[in-house]
């Protein structure tokens, strides 16, 4: 087992290191730079010197090899420098958002969870019937719908039922509270987000519950069950839906980039001063610095999810090991 | 849904005609004949927007600001006064074609790459698969941010920012498929006769890895719809005035959205018609062309 983790992180580097080779390089070959833009975006005239002095103040005009080596070096270390366009340190500015972002990456994965396994377990038992086929066609939809426009819907919906119920619209708070000062107001602006993601990310996951339980109903062991006379819900709740969970552990564990991709807009609906609105900033302010930052950290989330997810199956289903 | 009998297989086999053939379709996969419908329809609309739409979608008219849905305006107007029905008609044009033309060149690529890579095999296929490994390790929506930052935005940018992420993805599943057929014979006899790489991998192995491939493709068009909708909600796609259905939700579709519902909830309601339309009819084509699939 140790080995078979070792060999796993092992590959994990080369990995990384061909991501930051890759996002580093061609995040260069943009036309123009963040100081052109930052002193000649207001269409003022810019004064090559000043154009210089940013750029000598950044290391733009350092040899890229160096500029690569501190990037990498910063990485490792944690000082990933300053936000091209605020100054700010970027550790400082990823530290600041990481909080929420977290929570509702949870949050939505526990939406998912909640949603998915029962769902997919009533579908699978009532195969063919039109439970099923409503099952289906809901998760079907929690892939169709954006989740930004699930967000703005669940936003209206919010207004119009409390608008209807209390006689004043009411609208989550805009401002972010830690759940260890208020978990009240923390959950009633967080949840909203988290449902919009969840709903998504838990559309696969109701699928691949689905049908592995639909492969386990065939085994051999339901139908000594079912011959020895238990009853119908011990043998799905006991036997059969623990055989069938594994692959969709490994489902939720993938579908975390999805969850990733999905904060990147839902945060922008919410007004979540979150890692994705960063992210988006970033890419809207050529603020290299911060965008190859931010995609590594994405990146090295999504790589370590997989890893733990490998290592997880590995341990739940030893025969992965030899293969 | 109605199992595949002997009996069906055989009148698919012998009695040719399309039409038969439709009907068989339509009557074991329901749901993929929905979906299928719902696509044919995208594209009419998209082909005919210029006959279907009322209005011109880019014309700016103040005197009708967020007008309700009306006989006159059916759907609504948005806030520069824009016919809502019109500017989704168009935008059908702009999500088919962004969807198509990425879905089709990014697994174009990854098909000759991955049926190269696993032609040719060893050293090749060794530094190919671990540079593939590279690319997955990207989520498909940041990989698409991350080229939007590099080439700026525009209806071009976002093909290709869509585009570059499929590619590994299709080239990995293709590759796989082709692995087990360079194992067969005919290909040694293939070169044994002589002819080249290129021949080989283009007339012997390609049309034998198309199941996975189309699949591949059906699956690409939803996602692309949806991704090309995020990246322009965000700001990082299409840029105004073209009609795009997620453009039409960024601007100010939440600011309006107690005030005029309307215009955020139509242009949502066509990216989500649109992508449900693509998995169902995808899944269809799926069951169809690879049975061995059917349960994943």
């Amino acid at each position: 087992m140790f080995q078979y983790i070792f060999k796993r992180l092992l590959l994990m580097i080369p990995t990384l290191i061909g991501a930051a080779i890759l996002i580093f390089f061609v995040l260069r070959l943009i036309p123009g730079d963040v100081c052109e833009l930052r002193l000649a975006g207001s269409g003022l005239y810019a004064d090559p010197e000043q154009i210089k002095l940013c750029r000598d103040n950044l290391g733009l005009n350092d040899p890229i090899l160096v500029q690569f080596w501190d990037f990498i070096f910063g990485f490792l270390t944690f000082d990933m420098g300053e936000s091209m366009w605020t100054g700010r340190a970027i550790t400082y500015e990823i530290g600041l958002r990481f909080q929420l972002s977290l929570q509702v990456a949870v949050m939505a994965t526990l939406v998912a969870i909640f949603i998915a396994i029962p769902l997919g377990t009533i579908s699978a038992v009532k195969q063919n019937t039109w439970i099923d086929y409503f099952v289906r066609a809901f998760s079907i939809a929690g892939i169709a719908m954006p989740s930004f426009w699930l967000g703005i819907i669940i936003i209206l919906g919010l207004l119009i039922s409390t608008q209807a119920m209390f006689g004043e619209p009411w609208m989550p708070p805009i401002q972010y509270v830690s759940p260890f000062e208020d978990l009240w107001a923390n959950l009633s602006q967080l949840i909203w987000p988290a449902v919009a993601t969840g709903y998504r990310y838990s559309a696969v996951a109701t699928r691949m519950t689905r049908s592995a339980l639909l492969e386990v109903l065939r085994e051999d062991y339901i139908r000594t069950a079912r011959a020895k006379g238990l009853v119908e819900k011990l043998i799905i709740n006991r036997h059969a839906l623990k055989n069938s969970l594994l692959p969709v552990v490994t489902v939720i564990g993938i579908e975390f980039a999805f969850l990733m991709g999905g904060l990147v807009v839902t945060e922008q609906v919410f007004n979540l001063n979150g890692l994705g609105k960063l992210f988006v900033e970033s890419v809207l302010n050529q603020d290299f610095t911060l965008t190859q930052a931010l995609v590594m950290v994405v990146v090295t989330v999504f790589v370590f999810t997989n890893f733990l997810v490998d290592i997880c199956y590995a341990w739940l289903d030893p025969r992965i090991r030899y293969a | 849904m109605a199992v595949t009998t002997e009996a069906e297989l055989e009148e698919l086999a012998t009695k040719a005609s399309w039409y038969d053939k439709l009907k068989v379709f339509m009557r074991q996969q329901p749901l993929g004949a929905i979906g299928g419908g719902i696509v044919l329809l995208m594209v009419l609309m998209a082909l005919f927007a210029d006959f279907l739409a009322p209005y011109d979608p880019e014309l700016n008219a103040f005197e009708f600001m967020l007008v309700a849905p009306s006989w006159e305006f059916i759907l609504g107007t948005d806030q520069f006064g824009r016919d809502l029905l019109s500017r989704i008609v168009y935008g059908a044009r702009t999500a088919l074609f962004v969807g198509f033309t990425s879905a089709f060149i990014g697994s174009f690529i990854g098909l000759v790459l991955g049926v190269g890579s696993a032609y040719f095999g060893g050293k090749i296929d060794l530094i190919f698969q671990r540079v593939m490994d590279i690319f997955m390790a990207f989520p498909l929506i940041i990989m698409a941010l991350a080229v939007v930052a590099i080439f700026g935005t525009g209806i071009q940018n976002v093909i290709i920012a869509i585009t570059i992420p499929f590619i590994p993805r299709c080239a990995r599943v293709v590759r796989s498929t082709a692995l087990s057929i360079r194992e067969i014979p005919y290909i040694d006899a293939a070169r044994a006769l002589g002819y080249s790489h290129i021949r080989i991998i283009l007339r012997h192995m390609v049309p034998n890895v198309m199941a996975p491939f189309l699949i591949m493709i059906t699956a690409f068009v939803g996602q692309a719809i949806l991704l090309e909708a995020s990246l322009s909600y965000l700001g990082l796609g299409v840029q105004e005035p073209t009609p795009a259905w997620g453009l039409m939700l960024q601007g100010g579709a939440e600011e309006y959205a107690e005030s005029a519902p309307w215009v955020a909830v139509w242009p949502g309601v066509a990216i989500s018609l649109a992508v449900f339309g693509f998995n169902l009819f995808g899944d269809a084509i799926r069951d169809v062309l690879d049975p061995r699939l059917r349960s994943q």
